[in-house]
């Protein structure tokens, strides 16, 4: 009786995660990389459809919907059309682990597996096959040679993404993602620039080059840019997927969303706190307050475009906002942090994705190897000996 | 000590509840990227031609011989990434008990990374790092 | 019950892809059966309780050892699938072969008598690995790092020495 219960809890569970996920990152998150995209090139980005051009990725959705779906000639079919769903459900299976924040007692996380990030890990190895599959079972030799050189890609930035999580998991003593923010909430700060007292604020350089690695890793993993030889249009026209068309295309992408997305949850977890609200002291956050406005104020005098008036001035609205109703101690729910937080982050990978150009093949994996490999190994080594140096 | 999102069925440990809403996760979330694809199914035209199904190409090339030749790079980084990959599951159930294990703990790992690590200058030394 | 039901199908999902793995005339697509059959394991471990065991078996088989099992087969081919000869002269005898070690296993698995240990398993798997690394067993944990460096010395020169 109690399995029919669970069964439906596993997969109302699962439809809200895919609704916020096709919420938040497909329509939310491409409109704003594009949004972004734009101001940072001095050009507007989507405006016309709909208010703002807010439902430019539904109108592209639908296009999408009833595009042909060709086939090329001696493709293997069941592999080519079972890649974009590896890649597209491996994406979506990540977010089991990642919680939202806390309802009373409750935490907000569909299941706080025990092996939590290692999961999460797990997860991100699958894409690779099916990039490879995509890449082969196009019977293209463009696409096999991206496949081939995506996943060395993918598979060299992996030992960096597992450095970084393991040290957040050393930190904490715990594999579960929940247990990972609950020990952030416990020494009262977060990994990025604390460690467990009696270290405190001097483990700040340890967390910040574990949680740079980490993004840096991350961000090659789901193949953006700096690290989007694989797929560059310049290059390889699309490398692994060049034969996709229409909504097979899309679910490539959508995968490609959903990692990023995923991938800038976890590094909130492990490195920002999770769902927890940061400690200051009520005058602190006045002068947040006060320093958004200031900053805006400089801004939107010395800009040069009257482009970036109106996102400026939305940002430093809601900063003051929230800072404001921190300090007279009305709390924000934590689901709403973790969100602040994640938006953040992720504006930061759009910011550098459109900032940086590409890394060569080569230098890409040399990065890899060749310098995230050891100081994620050297760091892990020095933040282990601190912490048995330091006692508790 | 965690805070519950589900109620534990007495029949059925955690870890096992876990893992089947996993499974629940990953089913549903098969169904839900084919239904775009059934919908495109239903709604897009199908004209095969020639030309759609056409490898796309720039032009001829003859790949024969060139491939033989890059083979081994792929295959060096794959396996160094092996023998990484299972190091670093080594890793994960030392960072665990670490901190409650003492010196002692630290000691061993010391040992184990800094043995691989000799490995990974061998790797260098001998250019198998190296894409080019 | 469900239990067995459970196991059932996770051992079908097991078997039946490695039986395509050896029987199929494409290798790529044998190679990819692989995948289905680690994740059956997968479900087998978690069956166990063994849910540290389950996540390294997914990490490291089908995300490193399928991925390098890939990378050999699409680089020595660049083109279509290259068909397998299934069978030869030799299967009369391989038959008998495998029937004969069938019914010993078949023989072993039924006459033998099973101890259940006493008590369940730890109800976390990784710290319970963790503490046996670090104090039953940290000789063979040592041992294991040098054979890690061994196979790579090994893998290297092999692959290198084609220079």
């Amino acid at each position: 009786m109690s399995w029919a219960l669970e069964l439906l809890k596993a997969i109302g569970l699962t439809l809200v995660i895919f609704t916020f996920l096709a919420v938040v990152t497909a329509m939310i998150g491409v409109y704003a990389e594009r949004k972004i995209a734009g101001w940072i090139q001095a050009r507007l980005g989507p405006k016309h459809v709909g208010p703002q051009g807010l439902l430019q990725t539904i109108a592209d959705t639908v296009k999408l919907l009833q595009k042909e779906h060709i086939t090329p000639r001696r493709a293997d079919v069941l592999m080519f059309n079972a890649a974009p769903v590896v890649v597209a459900v491996a994406a979506l299976l990540d977010w089991v682990v990642i919680p939202f924040g806390t309802l009373g007692s409750r935490v907000l996380v569909v299941r706080d597996i025990n092996i939590g990030v290692l999961y999460f890990s797990a997860m991100a190895s699958i894409t690779v096959l099916g990039i490879l599959t995509a890449g082969w079972s196009s019977n293209n030799k463009y696409a096999l040679l991206g496949g081939l050189r995506s996943a060395a890609q993918l598979i060299s930035y992996e030992l960096p993404l597992a450095l970084g999580i393991i040290w957040a998991a050393m930190v904490a003593g715990t594999l579960s993602t929940v247990g990972i923010v609950e020990a952030q909430i416990q020494q009262g700060g977060w990994f990025l620039f604390t460690l467990p007292p009696p270290i405190g604020r001097l483990g700040a350089p340890f967390g910040i080059l574990a949680a740079v690695t980490f993004l840096v890793a991350a961000t090659a993993e789901v193949n953006r840019v700096p690290f989007d030889l694989p797929e560059a249009e310049s290059e390889l026209v699309a490398g692994y997927f060049v034969e996709y068309t229409g909504m097979r295309f899309a679910l490539f992408q959508l995968g490609e969303y959903g990692e990023m997305f995923g991938m800038a949850a976890l590094a909130v977890i492990m490195f920002l706190g999770g769902w927890a609200e940061p400690h200051l002291a009520p005058y602190l956050w006045v002068a947040v307050a006060l320093g958004a406005v200031v900053l805006a104020a400089v801004i939107l005098l010395t800009a040069r475009h009257s482009l970036i008036i109106r996102p400026v001035l939305i940002l430093a609205v809601l900063t003051a906002a929230v800072s404001l109703l921190m300090s007279v101690g009305i709390h924000l729910p934590s689901i709403v942090w973790f969100l602040l937080k994640l938006f953040t982050l992720v504006f930061f990978l759009m910011w550098v994705r459109w900032t940086y150009p590409r890394l060569r093949l080569d230098q890409l994996l040399n990065l890899s190897w060749k310098v995230l490999l050891p100081l994620g190994l050297l760091n892990l080594l020095a933040t282990g000996l601190i912490l048995t140096l330091g006692g508790r | 000590m965690l805070a519950e999102s589900a109620i534990i069925s007495a029949s059925m440990p955690k870890v096992l509840l876990d893992w089947f809403y996993v499974a629940v996760f990953a089913v549903v979330g098969t169904l839900m990227a084919v239904l775009p694809l059934a919908v495109v199914w239903v709604l897009a035209p199908r004209q095969d031609s020639p030309q759609k199904t056409t490898t796309y190409e720039s032009g001829v090339l003859p790949f024969g011989q060139a491939w033989a030749q890059f083979n081994v790079r792929y295959y060096l980084f794959a396996l160094i990434f092996v023998v990484f990959d299972v190091e670093v599951i080594y890793l994960y159930p030392w960072a665990v008990v670490f901190r409650q294990l003492g010196p002692v703990a630290f000691v061993e790992m010391l040992a184990f990374l800094l043995i691989l690590l000799i490995g990974l200058v061998y790797a260098w030394r001998k250019g198998a790092l190296e894409w080019v | 019950m469900g239990e067995l039901g459970v196991f059932i199908i996770l051992a079908l999902v097991t078997l039946i892809p490695a039986v395509v793995v050896v029987t199929s005339h494409n290798i790529v697509r044998a190679a990819l059966s692989l995948v289905p059959s680690f994740l059956g394991v997968t479900g087998l471990y978690i069956l166990l309780q063994a849910e540290f065991v389950a996540g390294i078996q997914v990490l490291i088989y089908v995300g490193a050892i399928t991925v390098l099992l890939l990378f050999v087969i699409m680089l020595t081919e660049g083109g279509t699938g290259v068909r397998l000869r299934q069978v030869n002269e030799q299967v009369p005898l391989g038959a008998m072969a495998a029937v004969w070690l069938a019914f010993v296993i078949i023989v072993i698995l039924t006459r033998t008598v099973w101890p259940i240990g006493a008590g369940s398993p730890p109800p976390y798997n990784a710290v319970a690995i963790g503490n046996a690394f670090m104090t039953d067993y940290v000789l063979i944990f040592e041992a294991t790092s040098l054979v890690l460096l061994v196979s790579l010395i090994g893998a290297i020169v092999t692959a290198r020495g084609e220079e």
